[in-house]
């Protein structure tokens, strides 16, 4: 709780100068690593292990083995139906609302699975936030929106949820748009202020993590570039886990590529997706060492 | 700190978590208690039946109530032939249906391939206001109206009094017509549009698309509708309680004032029966006449529907 | 050239002009007048029922009409008692029936398993409720509530219950297909912040909801507004010459006073009976006005 204190605090003075941020999570660790480049210090912060999900007795998505690291982005691609959302699902079990779904293997998340006896589902979507592939905003003002989170997890006075709706839009760089109408619909905003807005509603929960599931694919580019800025803003203190179908933002904005792809198993008869190819992004995007991976990037981006 | 440690605690439940979590029990066992008082509305329904029905033929044998024909039962000495309210039960229903029915099915053919939007637009909320009038209203229709401009001037058979079962059965068919129209409309819905078009590819008129495809197309539902149009006709109280008299006359003669299972129940409720007796008790021996024949419907036009549902790809 | 062009004009040209036989062009114009016939009757009976009622009824339509009591003297007869009587079995009744309703509605969209045993056998029950002829509705109530197992007696209490079990089963379908319109999106954004299914049932799929209830809830009042036959045999059909003050009281309502007054011998009563249709009908369009607005403003605000 201290922790997370600090960590609010320390970002709400200064919401855009990157040292702050920096100083801000450093209670974690004492040795901040760069995030850029492939330093094997870095802290993790989720990993898992032999993931695997099932839809009743389809199996969609096989043995992942991924790690999420401390400020950095780690993106994860592949063509349609390979499994990326399913598993970024996985990560703050959303998984759990789908009756069919099955999951096995585990997801270690701080040194806790998150599937174990330990963890409650409600805690861990508030630790593992997650924005959504639509813009999403509740039918309710701009204020309540993000509000609603930090209500439905304790109950702020009045002046404290005032001061981190603030906090969020502000960190979400949305503040400076909508601070003279906070008490309009959620849906007066366009499609890119209203994916902005659910970005701030799940960091006023003060999240460890943010998961995307491709993010951008509802926007205009001039929205996507602005959430691209403000994911590279963000990312070291919240790192952040992004599924996206578009390569160019995979290779511009994270640190880490998991490549996806489709495999029919011998005894199935849909394809199942496996993760190819878990490596920095410069390397998958320059030097990839699985041919599929290759094929993959320059098939799309050639 | 040593972040590498295990923090078993973070993802626990907080106390707050753990609150919600026992209401959330709470609210999941109060809403399934809820949910399950519905089903013993129903069971009530046929408790409520039962046992008076059981006692009721202890007393009076049903040799009488099914093979005699005069219905007298609240008066001394009681007779308790069924008969009376059968036919006239079956003769409004059947005038009803003759009206709904068909009238229903061309109101929804004129809606779905005739009518331009203008027109529906215009159309649809005079259906829909007639269907939210009230029983009542049509009672008082069918006297003040139906019986003496249209019962009395179309019936050459005989004269046609102040209650006849003809102006009950008119009223009640008018009063089923917008609910039929809609039901066929949707089962009419259903049909493709790729089947209609293929029709009219053809080079097929309106006429022949709507008798020649849609029709058939959708006959299943058209049926099932007027199945529910019967069982509605059948279960029909007020007007016919108001339009068609409370004698219990056997008799096929439309005009005559009838009686029928649901308004004889009307009927006899009005009396203020004591409680043990055998008229209080025919209450619900008709009741449960009533009940069984409208579920036999209802189940009937359910299966309709999806047995016999054409399913198109 | 030329001599081609003739050719195809002459002898091998379609002929688009319409060759329908004359037959056909007849049996096409009676199908159309059968359908002209059969929407005029339906437009008629509306029309003719507005028309006698006012011609009836409009020579009694004065202030006089809603403030006095009934009366052996048919200038001086009046529906107060009957009006409030309604106000009362309807209003109880209408709560009542949403309560029980939207709260089976949310177990079985919400908690319920929808292929267990108990959500089909729930389904199957409120469908056959919904086909149950409202006559028997007043049996059941004989039998249980103002007789027998409750003992109410005729009174407010008794209509109210059993009005309450015979809009149920409109109130449980509107509100299930209210809350299965609720897309998905905002369950997920509810969740992805950590909050419990109750409560983003409760802050969020509810009010969303909130219109189609309404809706479905005012049909299922002017339902209760306007039934007459179980009341038939729960004692209203009598004139009551004071307001209910509770639950115990006599009572009687619209429906079954227009009954009492449309059923008299004297032609001066009957008038009053069309007089106070006029008054139904009102109220009931009234009702339908409040649930277009409602419908209407749900959509414009969100």
């Amino acid at each position: 709780m201290v922790e997370d204190m600090n960590k609010v605090m320390n970002s709400g003075v200064s919401s855009s100068a990157s040292p702050s941020k920096v100083i801000g999570v450093s209670v974690y660790s004492d040795n901040v690593q760069s995030a850029e480049g492939n330093t094997p210090a870095l802290e993790m912060i989720m990993e898992s292990q032999d993931l695997k999900v099932h839809y009743g007795s389809y199996l969609a998505v096989r043995d992942v083995n991924l790690q999420v690291h401390k400020n950095e982005i780690t993106a994860l691609i592949g063509p349609s139906g390979c499994g990326k959302s399913t598993i970024l699902r996985c990560f703050n079990r959303m998984n759990d609302l789908i009756p069919t779904a099955k999951v096995s293997g585990s997801v270690i998340y701080r040194g806790i699975d998150l599937y174990g006896p330990d963890a409650n589902a409600g805690e861990v979507r508030r630790r593992i936030g997650m924005v959504f592939q639509k813009p999403n905003p509740f039918p309710k003002s701009i204020f309540d929106n993000v509000a609603f989170g930090p209500r439905v997890n304790g109950k702020p006075s009045k002046q404290e949820t005032e001061e981190l709706v603030e906090r969020s839009l502000k960190r979400a760089a949305l503040w400076d748009e909508v601070k003279d109408r906070l008490k309009q619909s959620a849906f007066s905003l366009s499609g890119g202020q209203q994916q902005r807005l659910c970005i701030a509603r799940a960091l006023a929960v003060d999240p460890d993590v943010l998961l995307m599931d491709e993010p951008c694919s509802a926007l205009d580019p001039i929205a996507t570039g602005r959430i691209e800025d403000l994911m590279h803003e963000i990312k070291g203190e919240y790192p952040i886990v992004i599924v996206t179908h578009n390569m160019q933002q995979a290779a511009r904005v994270s640190n880490r590529t998991a490549f996806f792809n489709t495999e029919v198993d011998a005894d199935a008869t849909r394809p199942t997706g496996v993760l190819v190819e878990y490596d920095s992004t410069q390397k998958i995007f320059s030097a990839p060492s699985d041919p599929r991976t290759e094929q993959y990037i320059s098939g799309r981006m050639g | 700190m040593n972040s590498t440690l295990p923090e078993k605690h973070i993802l626990q439940p907080s106390g707050l978590k753990l609150r919600q979590q026992r209401t959330e029990v709470v609210i999941k066992v109060l809403l399934a208690v809820i949910a399950a008082s519905c089903v013993l509305i129903t069971t009530g329904v046929v408790v409520a039946l039962v046992r008076p029905t059981i006692d009721f033929f202890g007393e009076v044998g049903i040799t009488e109530f099914l093979f005699t024909t005069d219905w007298f039962p609240l008066y001394e000495p009681p007779d308790f032939g069924v008969w009376p309210l059968v036919v006239g039960t079956f003769t409004v229903m059947l005038i009803a249906v003759i009206i709904a029915v068909p009238g229903g099915l061309f109101v929804a053919f004129f809606l779905s391939e005739y009518a331009s939007p203008r027109t529906k637009r215009y159309l649809k909320p005079f259906l829909e206001i007639l269907a939210g009038v009230p029983t009542v209203v049509f009672g008082f229709f069918a006297l003040n109206f139906i019986a003496p401009n249209v019962a009395r001037k179309i019936w050459v058979f005989s004269d046609v009094g102040f209650y006849s079962a003809l102006a009950a059965g008119i009223t009640v068919g008018l009063m089923i017509l917008p609910m039929m129209t809609t039901l066929a409309e949707d089962a009419m819905a259903a049909v493709p549009r790729s089947l209609i078009d293929g029709a009219y590819a053809l080079g097929a008129t309106k006429r022949e698309t709507c008798t020649g495809v849609i029709f058939p197309a959708g006959l299943s539902g058209i049926i099932a509708a007027g199945v529910i149009a019967m069982s509605r006709a059948i279960g029909e109280t007020t007007i016919v309680l108001l339009a068609a008299g409370s004698t219990a006359n056997f008799t096929f003669n439309a005009g005559e004032p009838m009686q029928t299972m649901s308004s004889f129940i009307g009927f006899a409720g009005l009396g203020d029966q004591p409680t043990d007796s055998t008229g209080y008790r025919t209450i619900f021996a008709v009741g449960s006449m009533l009940f069984i024949i409208t579920f036999g419907l209802n189940m009937l036009s359910q299966r309709i529907v999806t047995r016999f549902r054409e399913v198109y790809e | 050239m030329n001599v081609n062009a003739d050719v195809v004009g002459s002898r091998f040209a379609p002929n688009l002009r319409d060759s329908t036989s004359t037959a056909r062009k007849s049996r096409d114009k009676i199908f159309l007048l059968v359908l002209w016939f059969a929407t005029l009757c339906a437009v008629l009976t509306l029309f003719f029922l507005i028309l006698t009622t006012l011609l009836k009824g409009a020579g009694r339509l004065n202030l006089s009409l809603v403030t006095n009591f009934p009366s052996p003297f048919p200038e001086d007869a009046g529906i107060q008692s009957a009006i409030f009587g309604s106000l009362w079995v309807v209003i109880t009744s209408g709560f009542a029936s949403l309560f029980i309703g939207l709260g089976s509605a949310i177990y079985l969209e919400e908690f319920a398993n929808s292929t267990s045993r108990i959500t089909r056998l729930i389904t199957l029950n409120i469908q056959t409720l919904a086909g149950v002829p409202s006559i028997v509705f007043g049996i059941l109530g004989l039998a249980f509530v103002a007789r027998g197992w409750l003992g109410w007696g005729f009174s407010v209490g008794t209509a109210s219950a059993v009005l309450t079990m015979m809009v149920l089963p409109v109130v449980v379908v509107s509100s299930r297909e209210a809350l299965k319109a609720v897309p998905p999106s905002l369950r997920e954004g509810s969740y992805a912040l950590g909050a419990t299914k109750w409560q983003t049932i409760r802050k969020q799929v509810i009010p969303a909801a909130v219109p189609g209830i309404a809706t479905g809830s005012i049909l299922g009042v002017s339902r209760a507004l306007g039934e007459s036959a179980p009341l038939i045999l729960l004692g209203a059909l009598a004139y009551v010459s004071s307001n209910p003050s509770g639950f115990g009281s006599d009572y009687t309502v619209l429906p079954l006073i227009i009954m009492k007054f449309t059923q008299d011998a004297q032609d001066e009563f009957r008038a009053v009976g069309a007089a106070a249709i006029i008054v139904l009908l009102v109220l009931l369009v009234s009702l339908n006005l409040l649930a277009i607005v409602i419908r209407d403003r749900s959509r414009k605000s969100w």
